[in-house]
């Protein structure tokens, strides 16, 4: 049978694949095998590319098939290697170098085109372009957002003054200087296109700059959707479907994904993007705050209130993830549970850094499944709870999202705790959290503080509960 | 306007493919629970390493003796590779924790 033949075969095979694959993954009970069909519909791709007949070139497969072994190599290991806390700054390592990849293939083919090698059409010129300005926006976009997740960078260090102005004049550059690059054709040369990619990874670090650390989330979805594009733009570059079907799949359902978690937290991404979160403005809380003294609870007391009580329900945030805290959480799940207290988890939609991380958490620490309630779910039950231990958490409970306009979490969805009879929060010290903002539910008369860290807290906790 | 309708007429299956796709793209993803948001995104991640592809047809279409198109081409292939082994292994670390709790 003709190569050329099974070879696209294959890709159909591909493709078919990443649609059954992506469609699996969005049910709880078939997403691990929706995983993957997917990842073999790339390897069968990927197979397919290799023996594919081409009309040019030398195959150069040494530099192939290593290529592929050390990328494979090193992105198995990272993958295995990664903590789960660290999950969200690896999809976004990950993605940025996909983003990179796009952006290589854009500036390897127009140096081609430049220097006479192969000649291009106008709409593979300005496809070449669009790769190298969303794959850009998303190899940098993307490395930044790690860097802020793991806070080497602090929200504001590099916003400058009207940095949104900022922000579309460089875009308004970029566009029009694409358009010029498009019109000169050839003439354009080498060096104009340099400069438009340059400027393009600019603009993916100006772009997240002023995005809050909170917000990151859903930039790396954003951002993922753009890999996705980009892919998608090399793929039409080279007039191959898979890689179209692959990266529209990826941009179209990033995109649904970044729509969703932003209605989470109740914000459209204009407002998001425009960095509703963390700006100098965050401090403006309510003055009063500081007169108020928030009350402390003792590790005993709060053992024992815990274990005589009906009905517990512990709100997880990413100061849990922090400390590792998730299997402690558990002991004292199980402990409670013994003594026929009745135990539940409320999930907010953004607890953790990534719409669902605190879950995957969770389930690695053996909590089951139907212990971990959502948001209306948990607020519906926190009427009839008797405790509320608040782990880590803090811009989820804070009522300032409901009563406070001034707040810049203000209209946030959150987890209505003070309805529960009592609420202990666990936190390190007074410190406002990742949205930088003051907190009134410390103050509340229903709420008592129990300072240290959280899994040493809850350690202590479990022993108090034993000897009780 | 006439360059557009040129467009449109000689790429009309193409454009076909690309509408249907982003459709089911956001059809495929609408009706997902917050659990697997992150699995999701992650694996959708994965599958944005298709551009490895792209890197392979660089480094096969290229003469022997251009090593810069095969050394750019090879740091292509293994970063969109590390992207998308990384994205799977990682997506399937993630979703065999949901998995081990199901078996009580």
């Amino acid at each position: 049978m003709d190569i050329k033949f099974l070879t696209d075969i294959g890709f159909l095979i591909g493709s078919v694949g990443f649609v059954w694959g992506l469609k699996l993954l969005s049910s709880p009970d078939s997403a691990r095998k929706g995983n993957a069909i997917a990842s073999v519909g790339m390897a069968v791709a990927i197979i397919a590319i290799i023996f594919a007949p081409l009309n040019k070139g030398d195959n150069n497969y040494l530099w192939v098939v290593g290529g592929l072994a050390i990328g494979g190599i090193v992105g198995y290991l990272m993958a295995i290697k990664v903590k789960m806390t660290a999950m969200p700054q690896m999809v976004s390592i990950f993605n940025g170098l996909g983003g990179a990849c796009a952006v290589l293939i854009g500036m390897v083919e127009l140096r081609h085109f430049y220097n006479g090698a192969s000649p291009m059409t106008g709409g593979q010129i300005a496809i070449s372009l669009s790769a190298l300005f969303i794959g850009g926006i998303a190899f940098t976009g993307s490395l930044l957002a790690w860097f802020k997740l793991e806070e080497w960078i602090r929200d504001n260090a590099l916003v400058l003054p009207k940095h949104s102005i900022f922000n579309m004049v460089l875009l308004a550059i970029i566009l029009a200087m694409g358009v010029y690059v498009y019109m000169e054709n050839i003439d354009a040369g080498i060096g104009l296109a340099a400069i438009f990619m340059v400027l393009s990874l600019i603009y993916g670090v100006s772009f997240v700059v002023p995005i809050g650390g909170a917000d990151m989330p859903v930039v790396i979805s954003l951002l993922n959707s753009f890999s996705g594009l980009s892919a998608a733009s090399a793929g039409l570059i080279y007039g191959n479907n898979f890689m179209l079907v692959g990266g529209i799949l990826v941009g179209a359902s990033g995109t649904i994904l970044t729509v969703l978690m932003c209605n989470a937290m109740n914000r459209s991404l204009l407002n998001v993007l425009i960095g509703g979160f963390g700006g100098g403005g965050a401090s403006s809380a309510k003055g009063a705050a500081g007169e108020q003294i928030a009350k402390e609870v003792s590790l005993n007391d709060a053992a024992i209130q815990l274990y005589y009580s009906n009905s517990v329900m512990i709100v997880p945030g990413y100061g849990l993830a922090v400390a590792q805290a998730q299997k402690v959480c558990k002991e004292i799940d199980d402990l409670l549970e013994s003594n026929g207290v009745d135990v539940k988890y409320a999930i907010h939609p953004v607890a953790g850094r990534m719409p669902g991380h605190m879950n995957v958490l969770l389930a690695e620490a053996d909590v089951p499944y139907p212990k971990l309630l959502d948001l209306d779910d948990a607020n519906a039950a926190l009427k009839n709870t008797d405790m509320v231990v608040i782990v880590g958490a803090n811009d989820v409970v804070n009522p300032s999202a409901l009563d406070d306009p001034g707040s810049p979490i203000y209209g946030m969805p959150i987890l209505h705790v003070w309805d529960a009879k009592n609420v202990i929060v666990l936190k390190r010290s007074m410190r406002s959290g990742y949205a930088g903002i003051q907190n009134p539910l410390f103050f509340h008369e229903r709420t008592r503080m129990l300072f240290g860290d959280a899994k040493d807290t809850l350690s202590k906790l479990v022993s108090e509960i034993k000897s009780l | 306007m006439d360059g557009f309708i040129q467009f449109f007429e000689e790429y009309q299956l193409l454009i076909y493919l690309l509408v249907f796709t982003i459709i089911l793209g956001f059809e495929v993803i609408s009706k997902v629970p917050t659990v697997l948001h992150t699995p999701l995104m992650s694996g959708a991640n994965a599958i944005s390493g298709v551009v490895v592809i792209g890197g392979i047809l660089l480094v096969r279409q290229a003469e022997s003796g251009d090593f810069l198109s095969l050394g750019l081409g090879l740091f292509g292939i293994i970063m969109g590779m590390i992207n998308a082994t990384g994205g799977f292994a990682v997506t399937d670390r993630m979703l065999e924790m949901f998995k081990k709790k199901k078996k009580k």
